[in-house]
Formats: C-alpha cells, sequence, structure tokens
C-alpha cells in the first residue's frame, strides 16, 4: 500500500471511529451511573437523524438550522425516555430496567416505521441535507479526502474536547462522576441526581444526535432500523474501552472504527466480514481482560 | 421560635419484617452535641437515615426549625441545613479531595463564604490542605474520616449529623475526632452524634439518647449517664 493511501484509510477510520465514540459515549455514561444498558441509545441515534431530515424536508430550515434543532429534540428526547421508562424503575431489579431498555428500542422502531415510514429515506445534498461541496475531494499532494470526512473528524473532535471539559471542569460534570459512585451520598450534598441524570441522558443523547447526522453524511440514508448496526458497535467499543469509562468509550470507539477500515483497505478479499470484526476484537477484549481495556473492577452498589 | 433544632416524633422503621426502629423521639437543641448511643443493631443509624430519608419511615414526623421534613426528598432536606456524615465515611474515591469539598458546597454562591469555610477546615484539619489535589480514595482511613466531616461543614448546615465517626480509627485520632466535634459545636453547629464508642460520646455530650433494639431506654445529660451505674455497665465496660 502507497504511503498516501496509507493516510487516505486512516482519515476515513478515525472518521468512522469518532462516530463510534460519540455514539459509545452515551452508552457507558449511562451504564456508569446507574449500571443501565440502554438498549435504546441505537434508535436515539435513529431519532437524531429523523429529526435532522424533517428539519429540512418538512420544516424547511436551512441544513444547519435543521441540524441544530435535531441535536436539542435528540437530547430532549434521551431526557423524555428516562423520565417515562427508567426513573420508575430506579429501586427495582436491575433486570427489569434492561427489559425496560429492550421494549423502549422495540418502541421507538416500531412508532418510526408507523409514523416515518419504513422505506428509507435519501439523505445527501439532493434533498437539501447539507451543501453539495461537502462532497468536494481534497487533494492533499496524493492524498484524496472528501471534504464531509475532513468536517466529521473536526466535529467528533470538538464535541469530545467539549464532553472532556463538561466532565471534568463543570459543577454538573463533577456530581455525575460523584453519583456514578455513590448515589445516596451524593444527594446528602443536596444535589437533585434525578436532575443529573436527566442531564447524562441529555448529554449522552445529544452526542447520539450528532454521530447519527455523520453517520448519514456519510451512508446517506434512514430508516428505522439505522441505529442497529453501528448503536452495537458502539456498544462493543464501550465495552472494550471498560463500560463506564468516558476515555475507554473513546478508545474503543477509534479502535473499532481504526480496525475495521484498515482490515478491510489490507484485505479486501475479506471485506464481507466487515461486521464481524467488532465482534471478533469483543471476544478477544473479554478473554484477555474481561472488564475493557481502561475498565476497573465495578463493586456491586449496595 | 423556639430552640429545639430538630424534632423526632414517634419515628418507626421496619427493613421487610424487621422492626429496626421502635417508635423513637428526640429532640436536639440548638447549639448542643446529642448523642444515640447503643450496640451493633439499635437503631441508630436507621435513625439517621430516616431523618434524611435514605431509608423509608413506617410513620411518625420529623420537623426542623419548625419545618415538617417528613416527606421531603433527600436533596431538599440537605438544602435546608442538615448534613449527614454518613457510616464508613462514602467521600468519593474518583473525585480529589477538593473537588470532594466543593462537592459539599455544591448549592452554594456565595466564593466569599466558601473561602472562608474552606480556611475553618484547614484550621481544624490541616493534612486535608496538603492533598488537595489527591484523589480522596488515595487517603488513608483517618484523613477520609476528616474529609467526610469537612465535606459536610461545606454545606455549611445548621445541623450535623455524624454517623460513627470514631468508628476503626486509631486511639489517637479518635481523641482528635471527639475534640473537632466540640470545636464544631463551638462555631454555633448543632451536633447529633451516633456512637458505639459511648465514653467518648458521652463526655462531649449535652444530652445522650441510650438506644436498645430500636427503643430508647434511656436518656439525660451526658455527665449523667456517664455516671449511671446501667451505663457503665452495659456501654464502658465497667464490672458492677
Amino acid at each position: 500500500m502507497r504511503l498516501s493511501d496509507f493516510v487516505q484509510h486512516l482519515i476515513n477510520a478515525f472518521s468512522l471511529g469518532g462516530i463510534y465514540a460519540l455514539i459509545a459515549i452515551g452508552y457507558t455514561m449511562v451504564y456508569g451511573i446507574l449500571r443501565l444498558i440502554n438498549f435504546a441509545h441505537g434508535d436515539i441515534f435513529t431519532y437524531g437523524i429523523y429529526f435532522a431530515f424533517y428539519g429540512v424536508t418538512l420544516f424547511m430550515f436551512p441544513w444547519w438550522v435543521s441540524f441544530i434543532t435535531a441535536i436539542f429534540f435528540t437530547a430532549f428526547l434521551g431526557a423524555l425516555i428516562e423520565r417515562i421508562a427508567y426513573r420508575p424503575l430506579r429501586d427495582a431489579p436491575r433486570i427489569s430496567a434492561l427489559i425496560t431498555a429492550i421494549g423502549v428500542s422495540f418502541f421507538l422502531q416500531n412508532f418510526a416505521t408507523v409514523v416515518f415510514g419504513g422505506r428509507a429515506k435519501s439523505f445527501n445534498p439532493q434533498t437539501g441535507m447539507y451543501p453539495v461541496y461537502f462532497l468536494k475531494i481534497l487533494k492533499l499532494g496524493d492524498v484524496r479526502i472528501r471534504l464531509v470526512t475532513l468536517i466529521t473528524v473536526s466535529i467528533v473532535a470538538i464535541s469530545l474536547l467539549v464532553l472532556v471539559w463538561i466532565v471534568y471542569r463543570t459543577k454538573v460534570g463533577m456530581a455525575m462522576r460523584a453519583i456514578s459512585k455513590d448515589i445516596p451520598t451524593t444527594r446528602l450534598m443536596g444535589v437533585n441526581a434525578d436532575r443529573i441524570i436527566t442531564y447524562t441522558f441529555m448529554i449522552g443523547s445529544s452526542l447520539a444526535a450528532i454521530g447519527g447526522i455523520l453517520w448519514a453524511m456519510t451512508y446517506p440514508q434512514v430508516y428505522p432500523y439505522t441505529g442497529m448496526v453501528p448503536g452495537l458497535k458502539a456498544f462493543i467499543s464501550a465495552v472494550v474501552g471498560g463500560i463506564g469509562s468516558i476515555p475507554g468509550a473513546m478508545l474503543g470507539g477509534f479502535i473499532l472504527g481504526v480496525s475495521e477500515i484498515m482490515i478491510v483497505a489490507l484485505f479486501p478479499s475479506i471485506a464481507g466480514y466487515r461486521d464481524a470484526i467488532a465482534y471478533v476484537i469483543l471476544i478477544f477484549v473479554l478473554l484477555v481482560r474481561p472488564t475493557g481495556i481502561l475498565g476497573v473492577e465495578v463493586s456491586e452498589k449496595v | 421560635m423556639s430552640d429545639v433544632v430538630l424534632k423526632i416524633e414517634n419515628l418507626h422503621v421496619h427493613y421487610g419484617s424487621i422492626h429496626a426502629v421502635k417508635g423513637i423521639s428526640i429532640e436536639v437543641k440548638k447549639g448542643q452535641i446529642i448523642t444515640l448511643i447503643g450496640a451493633n443493631g439499635a437503631g441508630k443509624s436507621t435513625t439517621l437515615k430516616a431523618i434524611m430519608n435514605l431509608v423509608k419511615k413506617s410513620s411518625g414526623r420529623v420537623h426542623f426549625q419548625g419545618i415538617d421534613i417528613t416527606d421531603k426528598p433527600t436533596h431538599s432536606i440537605a438544602q435546608l441545613g442538615i448534613a449527614m456524615v454518613p457510616e464508613g465515611r462514602r467521600i468519593f474515591p474518583n473525585l480529589t479531595v477538593y473537588e470532594n469539598l466543593m462537592m459539599g458546597a455544591y448549592n452554594r454562591k456565595d466564593p466569599d463564604g466558601i473561602e472562608k469555610d474552606l480556611e475553618w477546615i484547614f484550621s481544624l484539619f490541616p493534612r486535608l490542605k496538603e492533598r488537595l489535589k489527591q484523589p480522596g480514595g488515595t487517603l488513608s482511613g483517618g484523613e477520609q474520616q476528616m474529609l467526610a466531616v469537612a465535606r459536610g461543614l461545606m454545606t455549611r448546615p445548621k445541623l450535623l449529623m455524624l454517623d460513627e465517626p470514631s468508628l476503626g480509627l486509631a486511639p489517637l485520632l479518635v481523641k482528635e475526632v471527639f475534640e473537632v466535634i466540640q470545636r464544631i459545636r463551638d462555631e454555633a453547629v448543632t451536633i447529633l452524634l451516633v456512637e458505639q464508642n459511648a465514653y467518648g460520646a458521652l463526655k462531649i455530650a449535652d444530652y445522650a439518647y441510650v438506644l436498645e433494639t430500636g427503643r430508647i431506654v434511656l436518656q439525660g445529660p451526658g455527665n449523667e449517664l456517664l455516671a449511671n451505674d446501667d451505663v457503665r455497665k452495659a456501654y464502658l465496660g465497667v464490672k458492677g
């Protein structure tokens, strides 16, 4: 492989890995706080894309207004799901919450099928989703790269920096980290834990919406099950990196994205097994390090 | 306003079929140190948790400064001015010492007051100042206990409830803890102290309650109970 090809693949890999990372953070944050695997997270991702799609096609917003609105609505959707489906089960056995999460996922998929229709909608410049110059191919020496890929990588980087800033530098982030260790004691500090949990769902869901829109720019369609495969891979990313750990989710996302693109690039003959790579990595990591790469042994909450 | 800060009337708590607290009534007066002593399982910690609504009350009412807090959520009770330092310290191990202290000050909007209270806390616990940037989980047991008390003080409580602050500490540190409790009282913070170390607690308490299997069996000024024969036999290890 020539160096320029390698660089090209690497940029694509970071773009895909970055999207996995954005979604994985939603899984890992919710798990970190509630010990709940939010199976509906992949569907929240799908809804992010739908909101962006309808903002442009139904409400005639300019694409960027539509994207920002979609991120807001998706955040609100995440908070709503937590309020309606998960909060009443806060003190219930964890298996009940898990089954509820699967139920929410089914509900969102079927609701989308009924309301938005089962046929895929095109998410491309022809439907006005984003300007046509996003598809322009830039040449940096021998490296050819689409503008949309560079935009994806930049948006991912900015989102991750903002997230790290929120979690590690703000008061709300401090409360999130406190809650992830000890909810009752956090309440004793006068912190409204339910509100912090709502914020957590909103942050995770807005990252899923950002990931969804970026995903749709590269894989330009949306249907009710769009979020399933990327959602599953992001979940694997979170587990590989160590579920509950935010740096772990980022690392896991990039590991999966880079492996997927690079293995297919190096061995085009196995391109058909592309989706299996994530599982191979998952099995390997779970065998060698069951807590995930950056995960720590989590003691059961009392 | 009366000088009763906290009033518990006929509190009952059940854990499943176990009747852990069986009709406890307690009054805590402003500026005093009140202590609940008793053996393991007497219902002391459960009483504190029930005040904060960390466990469900079966019946009974709790008033704080005249306000009925029986059914208020934990965080609202804390915001009214009750800080509870839980048993086993329960500091946030993944947060730095400074962040732990700031969790205590979470709802405060007076940077000057926070700064002043930090200075006060460093005068009480000089060692915390040296460890500000360290994760709480890396502190020793004694330091964690200091941090837990300090974190409670950062809420600027009107009432500080301490659950077994001397548990598991070396004798020298136990002495230090009881001294600090008195110094905190001297700053006009009312204290409700739950202890198994009956001697240490009674010595500093203005008023004490003795709990046995969920009931108050004896009450009176700390020095009186210290002289009481039954208490001496049962809790102070004095042979009759």
